[in-house]
């Protein structure tokens, strides 16, 4: 019914793309909901069972770039979208989707969101050929996302354009169908969608914080003391769509993604000793590459997810090394009386960060993956659980001891410079880089309890992720 | 003088630390040879005198537990009320301290006394490290405290260790008190 109310030329051409985007190994497990995994939702956007790369969809029109007035930041309205069919769960998608979507596209800071309360009186487009310009013009809008969903075989049609107020015409437009379950993902996807087409950005609407918690309140068996369970979760990176991960009633902690989305590693006390787990999420299996030799903590995945750097005091003294996933090649990155522990890779995958203690208080260090060029980075009274950020910057976040408690402080590595982005609010610790090296995770204690928050590289756009429970060692999807 | 100032601080440690769980208990006739009375008389009946020197020559210093008391407790009862007390750590060290070898000796006697128990010592950290840390950091003062046991002959094989970091505190208030309980070496005994 709507396909044929389509009006002007540009926008049958930009159904045209977008079914070409509904199509392409983008999006479209997730959006069918056809498939179990669809249930957790996946990390990243990654096709699962294509190793190629997703690929921005093919543009069979010239998309138009949005830009503010005589230079400004663009200013965009985000209204809700009109649900065309008159059943409840249509309604609610239709306020969801616009309210995520104003959430997903402030995020990122690349436009000016125009507060949804001040255009509650602008009238509801009764169909997309209506938008009246004039009134976003009037509020000094340059666009206007709107949108219609309405029920369809597969369960729901959802369609979003972006229009140039100035233009009056769609400059950006997408449709998608799929399961009604989880509305935010439509959001999430063009939110995406939209800054790669607008601004070239990947956003990060759509990948996921993996963190520890205690929000089920558990009690560890076999214990004499009272000991609280901590499981792996995994939630969208607003905080929405929380999903236990682990379930064994022990210590499971310091979560870590694999580069694809599709399995995350992490210390658990599943034996009754600490060992490196890896849970394949969408699969429902589980590694465990170290083979149970030793005790193991803090692994993480390489960039290309083909090896495990963690942290093991099998040689008597806690030490890095590094093993396939498969558990074959381990090798051990450094030999030293000191403590060493909190790997993480370099984005290139040649170089690991990791704390030691060698000068008498734990500070970060780098060093090549074959052990060579160790450098020390850090001069604080206490440094650790290093994340080196995805190009184009250059940089590594750490928790600094500045008080009593931890702050989070980045090192520039070309400049050697290191400036800090959080200042004495309770205690900020286990930073964690998102994959557009935009913004960081991190644990911090300033609203009572231990919770995950997001922050950008700058310091600014601070958020409160979790509130259930305690949270705790935050990290962020590819 | 030292010597005895120092064992009055042991006692005094071991009187805080188990005293409200054996105050009912029935104490039995204790024969000490060095200390002032008035530490003997407060002092819990398990506990050893824990004299720093010499260790293997003094049957004397066994802590009076009847070897069928010990057989007559459930494993979780033991531990509930453990003959083998913990040891404290200074702030981000795993450093055995003076204090820490008297009473990792005094565990060594009750290991010796009852050859068929095994333990596993935790390292325990307090939440002022980070936790990612502080994994590193309980290893090394569970494996800290684990060697000192078999420096005075404890078989290795009787000794697992296990880092939580600061993931189970025992005490969960936010003060020097509690920092300080809980930077341990925690002994778990598995088997009797």
């Amino acid at each position: 019914m709507m396909t044929t109310r389509l009006r002007w030329p540009v926008l049958g051409l930009m159904v045209a793309a977008s079914a070409v985007a509904i199509a392409s190994p983008s999006a479209p497990e997730e959006l069918r909901g056809d498939r179990a995994e669809a249930a957790v939702g996946r990390a990243g956007g990654q096709q699962p069972t294509s190793p190629t790369q997703p690929t921005p969809p093919q543009r069979t029109a010239v998309e138009v770039t949005l830009t503010g007035e005589g230079g400004a930041q663009t200013r965009l309205a985000v209204p809700d979208l009109i649900a065309l069919s008159n059943d409840q769960e249509t309604q609610d998608a239709a306020r969801v989707i616009g309210e995520v979507l104003w959430n997903d596209l402030n995020y990122e800071r690349e436009f000016y969101l125009i507060p949804r309360d001040t255009y509650k009186t602008i009238p509801s487009a009764a169909s997309m050929d209506t938008v009246p310009f004039d009134r976003w013009r009037e509020l000094g809008a340059d666009g206007v996302v709107s949108g219609i969903v309405q029920r369809a075989a597969s369960g729901v049609r959802v369609e979003l354009r972006l229009y140039s107020v100035r233009a009056r015409q769609s400059v950006f437009g997408r449709e998608y169908t799929g399961s009604v379950a989880n509305p935010r993902l439509y959001a999430h996807t063009f939110s995406d969608e939209l800054h790669l087409s607008q601004r070239n950005l990947r956003g990060v609407a759509r990948t996921k914080l993996a963190f520890s918690s205690d929000r089920n309140r558990e009690a560890v068996i076999a214990t004499v003391e009272k000991r609280e369970v901590k499981e792996v979760y995994i939630a969208d990176y607003d905080g929405a769509n929380p999903r236990r991960i682990t379930i064994n009633r022990t210590l499971n902690i310091t979560p870590a993604w694999s580069p694809d989305g599709r399995s995350i590693a992490y210390t658990s006390y599943r034996s009754g000793l600490p060992d490196v787990l890896i849970s394949n999420i969408f699969a429902g299996t589980m590694e465990n590459p170290t083979k149970g030799v030793g005790q193991n903590f803090l692994p993480v995945f390489s960039p290309d997810g083909s090896r495990i750097a963690f942290m093991s005091s099998r040689d008597g003294n806690p030490e890095i090394y590094v093993v396939n996933r498969d558990g074959s090649n381990l090798v051990r990155l450094t030999n030293n009386a000191a403590t060493e522990s909190t790997p993480t890779w370099s984005p290139s995958g040649t170089q690991l960060a990791f704390t030691s203690d060698r000068s008498g208080t734990p500070q970060v260090y780098t060093v090549n993956a074959d052990g060579s060029g160790l450098r020390r980075l850090t001069s604080e009274s206490y440094a650790d659980r290093a994340t080196w950020s995805p190009a184009p910057y250059n940089e590594i976040a750490f928790a600094a001891r500045t008080g009593p408690g931890f702050d989070i402080k980045i090192y520039n590595i070309a400049s050697g410079e290191t400036r800090q982005i959080t200042f004495g609010e309770g205690t900020n610790e286990s930073p964690a880089w998102s994959p557009n090296g935009r913004h960081l995770a991190f644990m911090s204690t300033r609203a009572g309890r231990s919770q995950i928050f997001t922050v950008d590289r700058d310091g600014r756009n601070l958020r409160q992720i979790t509130r259930d429970g305690n949270n705790w060692t935050p990290h962020w999807s590819q | 003088m030292r010597r005895d100032s120092r064992a009055l601080v042991v006692m005094v440690l071991l009187l805080t630390m188990g005293g409200a769980a054996c105050g009912s208990k029935a104490k039995p006739p204790v024969a000490r040879p060095q200390p002032p009375a008035s530490v003997a008389d407060n002092s819990p009946p398990p506990k050893p005198p824990a004299p720093p020197q010499p260790i293997a020559e003094q049957p004397i210093s066994v802590p009076p537990i009847p070897a069928d008391e010990l057989s007559g407790r459930s494993i979780d009862d033991l531990n509930r009320d453990s003959p083998l007390k913990p040891m404290f750590f200074a702030l981000d060290s795993a450093e055995v301290s003076g204090e820490g070898q008297q009473i990792l000796q005094a565990n060594a006697a009750v290991l010796r006394k009852y050859p068929n128990m095994q333990v596993t010592i935790e390292g325990h950290c307090d939440e002022r490290g980070t936790a990612e840390y502080n994994l590193a950091l309980g290893e090394r003062r569970a494996v800290a405290a684990r060697n000192y046991l078999v420096s005075l002959g404890i078989a290795a094989d009787r000794v697992k260790t296990v880092s939580y970091g600061k993931e189970f505190p025992f005490d969960a208030g936010h003060d020097d008190a509690a920092w300080a309980n809980n930077r341990r070496a925690h002994f778990v005994i598995t088997a009797k």
